[in-house]
C-alpha cells in the first residue's frame, strides 16, 4: 500500500494574546491508500488543528510549518491557495463535529450537495443532482429525491451528519479527514454512523483520518492509531499494538479510561488522569506528560527518548517490556 | 411560502385598520375640528353650526365609520387649508417622496454593502478602519449641514446640480446623496458585524472545505444570512425616510409629504394631516409586510412562522 498522506514535522503555531501558542509539535504520521488513522487525544491536544493543517484550514492566526506534507503527490506545503482549493471537497475533504450547524441554514439539501459537485466536476445541475441521490441512498437516507429539496432545519442531527457524508463523497475523495464526526450525536446514532464510515470506505476505498477524544471509537473502526498529547504524537503503531501493549504512560491511562463489559465490575471506579494538560504557549522542555505520570524520574526532565518496534513507535523513558 | 405571506397579509391588514382607528381619535383629541373648520375669530354660535352641519356632533365611531367608508372609497375629504380634494392633493406629492425615499435607501445600500463587506473580510485592519471612519462622518453629520455642503460644491461652485425644484432625475441626486449617507452607517454597521458573524459560521467553514470559491464563499454563503436584519433595518429606515424627511424637502424645495405634513399640521388642516398619517402607516406596514416576506425567501426557517 503506497501512502496517500505522508506528513513530517507539521508545525502549527498559533498567536494569541499571551504569545505563540505551538498547537500542533513536530508531528509525523503516514496515512497508506484506504487506510484508517485515528489520532486520540484530550481536548486541546492539537489533534482539530493538525486536521485544519490538512485542510489548509487553519484560522487566520494560525501558521503551518512542515518538513513533508505531501497529499496524493502533491506537495501542499507549497501548493498555492488555488490548487489547495482545488483539492478541497474533490480529492480530499473534511466532515466536522456540529452537523447541526455545519449545514447552511438557507439553501436545501440539494442545492449544498449540487454545489460541491458542480465546482469540481462542472456537468450540468442533471448529473449533479442525480450524484447527489444517489449518495443520500448509499449514506441511509430513504427517500433521498424528496429529501434533497429540504432544508436543514427539517433533518435530525443523525440525518444531517449523514448528509456531511455525502456531501465529503460527492467528488470521490481519496481522503477524507473527520474531525470528532461522532461527539455532537446520541449514543445510538454514533454507532450508526461510525458503521457507515466502515463500509462507505469498503465500498469506495477512501483513506479516513478519524479525529476522535473516545478510545471506544477508536477499537471500532482504527486500523492505526496516534495519540497526541500537548500538540505532539506521544505513541503510535496499528491498533492491535496500541491496545494490546500501550507504551505510553499516557495511552495506558486512556485506555484505562474506557469501561470494559465484563472486565469492570458494577460500582468499581474507572481509571482517570490526574491533573491537566500543560499550557501550550512558550516551549515545553522534557516530558510534557511527566507532571501527570506515575512513572515519572529525575530523567524526565530531558526531551524524552523515541523508540520504535515493529512500527510500534513511542517517546518515552521507558523502553520495550 | 404562500401560506406564510397570506397570513402576514392578513395581519397586515389587521394592524392598518387599528392604526387608521387610532390615528383618527388622536387627531380629534389634539383639537377642535369644527374650530378649525370654522376659522380664527369665529364666534360660539358660527362654530356650534358648523360642528351641525358637518356632523362633528355625532359619536366618533360614527364619524370613524363615515371616514373609513368614504376613505375605502378613495374619497379623502376636501383640504380646509387648500381648499382641494385631498386625494389629488396626496397624489401630487407622494411620487416625489417615493422617489426620494426609496432612491436614498438604494443609494444606502449602495454605499454600504460593500463597505460593510469589505470591512468584515478584513477586520481591524486600516480597509476596516477607513470604512468606520467613513460611517462615523456619516453619522456625526447633521443632514442639513451636509446638504449645504453639497450644494455649495455641486451647485454652486462646480454648477453641475440643479439647486432646487422637481423638474428632473438630476434635481434628486443631492437630496438622495444627503439622505442616504445619512442613514448608511446604520447599514454599514450591521452588514459588518453580520459578516464577521456569517464568516465564523461553521456553514462558511464548509463550504471552504468544499473548495468552494471565495466568491461562493463570501456571496452565496456568508452574505443571505448576514442580510436578514439588514431587510428589516432597510424596511424602518424607508419608512422614516417617508416620514421624516421634512429637513431635506425644506431645503431643496421638493414638494413631498413630508412637506405637506409639516403644512397640514401647521395649519389645523385635519383632512389632510389625517390623509398623511394614514398613508404613511399604510406605507409603513407595507414595508414591513414587503421585509417579512423578503426574510422569509433569505432564510427558510422564517417561514414556517
Amino acid at each position: 500500500m503506497s501512502a496517500i498522506l505522508t506528513v513530517e514535522g507539521l508545525e502549527v503555531d498559533l498567536s494569541v494574546p499571551a504569545g505563540t501558542l505551538h498547537a500542533v509539535r513536530d508531528v509525523s504520521f503516514e496515512v497508506a491508500r484506504g487506510e484508517t488513522l485515528c489520532i486520540v487525544g484530550e481536548s486541546g491536544c492539537g489533534k482539530s488543528m493538525t486536521a485544519l493543517a490538512l485542510m489548509g484550514l487553519l484560522p487566520r492566526n494560525a501558521r503551518r510549518r512542515a518538513r513533508r506534507l505531501v497529499f496524493d503527490g502533491i506537495d501542499l506545503a507549497a501548493a498555492s491557495r488555488t490548487q489547495t482549493n482545488d483539492l478541497r471537497g474533490s480529492r480530499m475533504s473534511m466532515i466536522f463535529q456540529e452537523p447541526m450547524t455545519a449545514l447552511n441554514p438557507a439553501y436545501t439539501i440539494g442545492n449544498q450537495l449540487c454545489g460541491v459537485y458542480r465546482r469540481h466536476k462542472g456537468g450540468s445541475a442533471a448529473a449533479a443532482r442525480e450524484r447527489a441521490a444517489f449518495l443520500l441512498g448509499k449514506v441511509g437516507i430513504a427517500a433521498a429525491g424528496e429529501r434533497l429539496g429540504q432544508y436543514p432545519h427539517q433533518l435530525s442531527g443523525g440525518l444531517r451528519q449523514r448528509v456531511m457524508i455525502a456531501m465529503a463523497l460527492m467528488c470521490d475523495p481519496a481522503l477524507i479527514v473527520a474531525d470528532e464526526p461522532t461527539t455532537a450525536l446520541d449514543v445510538t446514532i454514533q454507532a450508526q454512523i461510525l458503521k457507515l464510515l466502515k463500509d462507505l470506505q469498503d465500498e469506495f476505498g477512501m483513506a479516513l483520518v478519524l479525529i476522535t477524544h473516545d478510545l471506544g471509537v477508536v477499537a471500532r473502526v482504527a486500523d492505526s492509531v496516534a495519540v497526541m498529547y500537548a500538540g505532539a504524537i506521544v505513541e503510535r503503531g496499528t491498533a492491535a499494538q496500541v491496545f494490546a501493549a500501550p507504551r505510553h504512560p499516557y495511552t495506558a491511562g486512556l485506555i484505562d479510561c474506557i469501561p470494559v463489559p465484563g472486565r469492570t465490575k458494577p460500582g468499581e471506579r474507572l481509571g482517570a488522569i490526574p491533573g491537566t494538560v500543560p499550557a501550550l504557549v512558550g516551549n515545553i522542555t522534557g516530558c510534557a506528560f511527566r507532571s501527570r505520570c506515575a512513572h515519572a524520574q529525575a530523567r524526565c526532565e530531558d526531551a524524552p527518548p523515541q523508540h520504535a518496534e515493529g512500527g510500534h513507535e513511542w517517546a518515552c523513558i521507558r523502553g520495550a517490556a | 411560502m404562500l401560506g406564510f405571506a397570506v397570513r402576514r397579509l392578513a395581519l397586515a391588514l389587521a394592524v392598518a385598520l387599528a392604526v387608521s382607528a387610532a390615528s383618527f381619535v388622536l387627531l380629534r383629541l389634539s383639537g377642535d375640528v369644527a374650530a378649525a373648520i370654522a376659522g380664527e375669530g369665529a364666534r360660539a354660535e358660527d362654530i356650534a353650526f358648523v360642528r351641525k352641519a358637518y356632523g362633528l356632533d355625532r359619536p366618533l365611531i360614527v364619524q370613524y365609520a363615515e371616514w373609513l367608508g368614504n376613505t375605502l372609497r378613495g374619497d379623502l375629504g376636501t383640504s380646509l387649508y387648500f381648499k382641494t380634494d385631498v386625494s389629488a392633493l396626496v397624489a401630487d406629492k407622494l411620487p416625489v417622496t417615493l422617489i426620494l425615499g426609496l432612491s436614498s435607501v438604494l443609494f444606502a445600500l449602495a454605499v454600504s454593502l460593500p463597505l460593510g463587506i469589505l470591512a468584515a473580510i478584513f477586520p481591524n485592519t486600516w480597509i476596516d478602519r477607513l470604512c468606520l471612519a467613513l460611517a462615523v462622518l456619516g453619522q456625526a453629520l447633521p443632514n442639513f449641514f451636509f446638504a449645504l455642503c453639497l450644494i455649495l460644491l455641486f451647485s454652486i461652485s462646480l454648477r453641475w446640480l440643479p439647486v432646487s425644484g422637481t423638474g428632473t432625475w438630476l434635481h434628486f441626486v443631492m437630496p438622495t446623496i444627503a439622505l442616504g449617507y445619512y442613514v448608511a452607517p446604520a447599514f454599514m454597521r450591521l452588514i459588518r458585524a453580520g459578516m464577521i458573524e456569517t464568516l465564523a459560521a461553521d456553514y462558511v467553514r464548509t463550504a471552504r472545505a468544499s473548495g468552494l470559491s471565495p466568491a461562493s464563499v463570501v456571496f452565496k454563503h456568508a452574505l443571505r444570512n448576514a442580510l436578514i436584519p439588514v431587510v428589516a433595518l432597510a424596511a424602518v429606515q424607508l419608512g422614516f425616510l417617508l416620514g421624516g424627511s421634512i429637513v431635506i424637502e425644506t431645503i431643496f424645495a421638493l414638494d413631498g409629504l413630508g412637506y405637506l405634513a409639516y403644512q397640514s399640521i401647521t395649519y389645523k388642516d385635519f383632512p389632510t394631516t389625517q390623509a398623511v398619517v394614514l398613508l404613511l402607516s399604510v406605507v409603513y406596514i407595507f414595508l414591513t409586510f414587503t421585509a417579512d416576506i423578503v426574510n422569509a425567501w433569505l432564510d427558510p426557517r422564517l417561514r414556517v412562522a
